[in-house]
Order: structure tokens, then sequence, then C-alpha cells
């Protein structure tokens, strides 16, 4: 179990069954669809941007516990962000997740609540779940017509 | 080459009268490992089976004493490295009840031997009026070369739905049958649902209105005995890696006759009988369809994996097998908040579900923690993930090497996930 508890940790868990910020968004002026086919998950990331700034961010679908603690916890941190912050938080997240193990520290400063996935980094098939909402978010920012994958 | 009939009749010697399945495990090293900690459970078979001794030795044997190309060389390795291959053929042959060894060619897996007779025999007799059946239930591989081959001849792919309990639409089956029908193809052992089609219905139905019957047998002969002239199929795909084999191998069998007819469908050396600019004539079959330097290993282990299989009492591991299936069903089922996805009157050990609250790549993930390992994801079947409403499902797919005590491991871990999510 301790292992297990590594990975699903209370806040994922609770971030799993009662996500944040899941729903339509009418105002939405950046829509983007993800989708994992080796496991299922598949959401949408709605933002509306006005200037450089993510006034509102959610979004909706069906996806794994990880994959949706990820999508709520992103979308707490960067409603109200800058569009740049995106970037910035993705970068740091992914090395968090995949980077070398010696920077995790720095990484759980920086990244507040979405530090409690860090024990993903010991489950490389599982690393996509994580990062699916992210590159959904960036294609959204991006307005790519292209529907996001991990790959 | 190849033209020594197999002899069908032939009983094999060291057949196991009863279904001893502490002997088997033996047989299969990887079973003893562990996996975090814990004892492996084993039950992804359908993804791709573990292997014996025999078959893991008949391919390192064939490394260590006779590795040489095959069809060419007038030395004495080359000579042995063809009779050793050729014999795989011959026991292949003996396994399905093939009429003669040289209706079974050799391919990378069951993918590659669909891909094959709807390039060859597709490209010959399907045109622009024409219809291919295949079923709501097919893998990947048996719809996307169908979708190519209509793509590329204008022809119309249509498709038999399949029930709720996982079923297939025999009267809707029926009613698709016409003479503008050339080719049906269906799953043997459906891998999501673990249905059993009726082959000898279908076949015959086919035949009926003048088309031919094509079965994807990826996990057919893991499951049950395969007799391709008593299934009355025209040709059966196969996975080697399924069946106790070398990952990278498999078979097609065909009919001679149609085989005979069929042009090549990927050119090369080993498949030609004279090669020269003005015109270029083709071997006779297996060869014709062989081009290139084949996994000579891997038909040797493919084929020390069907004289395995030749060896086990097949009436004994299926009543073994469905003890088995009754089992998990039955415990799986008592467990609040567990679904089971398929539930054919006939059906193979392989049980896809899904938990109420639980996504099933976090099933899979708690599991494995527990050393259970088992598939999930679609299974290379969206189209009934799509029927059935669900993103995924975990899957677990028994074999012959699999117990109860093991299927007791998954329940308790399938608890231990319950209690993780708190469903």
């Amino acid at each position: 179990m301790s292992e297990l508890s590594e990975l699903y940790q209370e806040l994922i868990l609770e971030h799993g069954k009662n996500p944040r910020n899941m729903r339509s968004m009418e105002a939405a002026n950046h829509n983007a669809e993800g989708f994992n086919p080796l496991c299922g998950d598949h959401i949408t990331v709605h933002a509306h941007v006005v200037g450089d700034t993510i006034e509102d961010l959610s979004f909706e679908g069906s996806a794994c516990a990880i994959c949706t603690a990820s999508a709520s916890m992103m979308t707490q941190q960067l409603k109200s962000a800058a569009t740049s912050d995106a970037d910035s938080l993705f970068e740091q997240f992914r090395n968090m997740l995949t980077g070398p193990e010696s920077n995790a520290d720095a990484y759980e400063q920086s990244l507040g609540k979405l530090a409690s996935l860090a024990g993903v980094r010991r489950y490389p098939m599982r690393v996509k779940c994580a990062t699916l909402p992210w590159h959904t978010l960036k294609a959204a920012l991006e307005d790519s017509a292209d529907i996001a994958t991990t790959e | 080459m190849g033209n020594t009939t197999a002899h069908s009749t032939q009983t094999p010697t060291t057949a196991q009268s009863t279904f001893d399945v502490s002997a088997i495990r033996k047989q299969f090293p990887i079973l003893n490992r562990q996996v975090h900690g814990k004892q492996l459970v084993y039950l992804d078979s359908a993804a791709t089976a573990q292997k014996p001794d025999v078959v893991i030795d008949a391919e390192a044997a064939f490394y260590r004493n006779t590795n040489s190309n095959v069809h060419r060389g007038v030395h004495q390795l080359s000579v042995e490295s063809t009779d050793a291959y050729e014999r795989a053929r011959e026991q292949i042959a003996r396994l399905i009840n093939a009429a003669s060894a040289d209706e079974v060619i050799f391919t990378s897996g069951a993918t590659e031997s669909i891909n094959l007779v709807a390039s060859s025999y597709g490209g010959m007799h399907v045109g622009p009026d024409d219809e291919v059946l295949i079923t709501h239930m097919e893998h990947h591989s048996n719809i996307v070369p169908w979708q190519l081959l209509c793509e590329r001849t204008g022809a119309t792919l249509r498709v038999v739905p399949v029930t709720d309990r996982g079923e297939l639409d025999m009267n809707t089956l029926r009613e698709l049958l016409t003479t503008r029908t050339k080719i049906v193809s269906v799953v043997h052992i459906s891998n999501t649902l673990g249905t059993i089609n009726p082959i000898r219905e279908i076949a015959a139905l086919a035949h009926g209105v003048g088309a031919v019957c094509v079965i994807d047998g990826a996990q057919g002969l893991q499951h049950l005995a395969v007799d391709v002239r008593e299934l009355g199929c025209d040709f059966y795909a196969a996975a080697g890696h399924k069946m106790f084999g070398p990952t990278g191998t498999g078979f097609l069998y065909g009919r001679k006759e149609l085989l005979d007819a069929m042009p090549p469908w990927k050119g090369g050396g080993s498949m030609i009988r004279n090669v020269s600019f003005s015109g270029t004539t083709y071997a006779d079959v297996p060869a014709r369809f062989e081009a290139g330097t084949p996994h000579i290993a891997g038909a040797v282990g493919l084929g020390a994996a069907a004289t395995f299989l030749q060896s086990i009492d097949r009436q004994a591991l299926q009543s073994y097998e469905h003890d088995l299936l009754a089992y998990a069903t039955e415990q799986l089922s008592g467990i609040a908040g567990v679904r089971i996805i398929g539930e054919a009157a006939d059906k193979a050990s392989v049980i896809s579900f899904v938990i109420e609250g639980i996504h099933p790549h976090d099933i899979g993930t708690v599991l494995d923690n527990e050393g259970v390992a088992v598939r999930t994801g679609h299974h290379c079947t969206q189209p009934l993930m799509e029927q059935y409403n669900v993103p995924a499902t975990a899957r677990l797919s028994l074999a012959m090497y699999n117990t109860r005590d093991e299927i007791d491991a998954l329940v308790q871990a399938v608890r231990t996930a319950i209690e993780v999510f708190d469903v």
C-alpha cells in the first residue's frame, strides 16, 4: 500500500473524485481536445483569454484519476495567470515528472499542489496521463486544430 | 520444398490424459518471477502468452547449432535450417489439420496474415460494386486492412452488429450477405469480450453467397483445438506469440486452390522463380508469399509451440479454462460496483470489466502494484468501447497456466483498488 499511497495521495484522489473547474464554458475563445488512445483519457480544455491573461480555464471529459487531478489542479493554478505562465509551469511540471530526480525538491517548491503528482515519475506508463491536460491547454492557447496527444 | 503432406490423423505421442496445471506451470519459467516484490500473477495472455521451455529452447538451439539462411546454400547448415523451417510448417499444418503444409504461410503475425489476404486475394477478387463483411467486435487488425482494400477498390465495408450480451447478431449477418459479398472476415474469439463465434455456421453462410470466409484466429489456438477443414473456413490468420510461440511470428492458413491462384503481395528474394527485366515469374505457394529471409528461428519456435499444444489434452484444457472462467466470473460479479462486459453464452477465458468510479487505467496500476498483470485500455476494439459506452476496460485473460489462487489474488487486488479509491 505504501508505494500506492505515494502515487495516489489524498489530494490526488480528492481532485480525481471532485475535480475543480470541470465544466463547459460558453465564453471560451480557446478550446482543444486531448486524447490518449493508449488508455482512453479524453478531455477538452476551454480557456477564456483576454489580452495575455487566462481569465477563465476549465476542462471536460473522461479520464483516469491522475489525468483528472492534473487537469483540476492545472485549471486552479492557471486561472487568472498570464499565458506565458502556462508555458513555464508546464515546463516545471514536466521536469518534475521526467527530469533528473535531484531537482525534484526545487520543483515541489514552485509547483504547489501540483507537486502531489511527483509520485507519477515512478510510473513511466502514467506520466502521459498527468501531462495530457497540459498538452491540451498548450494546443488550446495555440489554437491548434489537431487533437492533442502526448506523443 | 514444402510439398510434404501433413499427417493430420497422427496422434500426438505425449498427450496428457488429464489436465495437471502444476505440471504445466513448471514448463513456463517466467511464472517464477516476482513483480514489485510480489509473486507474478500473469492474467494478460490475450495480449501475449508466456512461453514454455520447449519454445525458448527450440529458438535458442536453432541459433546455437543450426543458424543459416534457408532455401539457398548447398552447405550443411543451410540444409539443416531449411529442414527445420519446413518441419515447423508441417508441425503447424498438423496442429490445425491443414490438407498440406503448403497451405501454411509464415507471417509476422495475425495482422500481416489478414493484410496478405486483403491485399492479394482482395485485390484480385474485390471490385467497386462488391462488399466485404466484418463485424462490430473485430480487432483493429481485422478492420483497417479491409477499409484500405475498400478505399483502393471502391468496394463497400459492411458491419454485423453485436448484441448487448456480446454475441453476433446472426439475423442481420444473414441479411447483409448477398451476392455482392465477396469476403466475410470474422474473429474466432473476441479479444475484448471473449465471445467464441459460430465459425462453422458463418463459413457455410458465406459460401452460400459465393464469398470466402476469413477467420481472425489471433485468440483461437490458445484456447481451442482448431481444425480448419472442420471449421470450413478458407483462410485462418494466427498469431504465434498468442499460442505460446515467439513474438513476431504467425501464419496464414489458406486453402491451396485459393492460394495457388493468388498473386504475390510483397516482392523480393525467395518468392520468385526467375527474375528478368522482361518479366519475372513467381515461385509456387507458399514461397510466393514469403519474400525475403524469414524469421527462421521464430518459425522453429512456433513449430515447437504447435507440437507443445498438440501434446496437451485439448478437451481437458478447455474444461479447465471453462472452470477458471466460471470461477473468475462468479468472484468478480460478487464485488459491488464491478460490471462485466461480454456475457456471450459461448465464451473463452477472457473477462473485460469496469468498476464504477475507477478508471480502468487506475485499476491497472493498483493491480500491477499487487503483482497482478492485466490489460487496460480499448484493446484495439474502439468500436466496441463505443457500443458499451466505456472509454476503456480492464481485462483479464486466462491461459492454461493460470489457477484459482491467481484469481483470488486478482479479486483481492480489485478490493484494494476499491479501498484506495473509496468507491
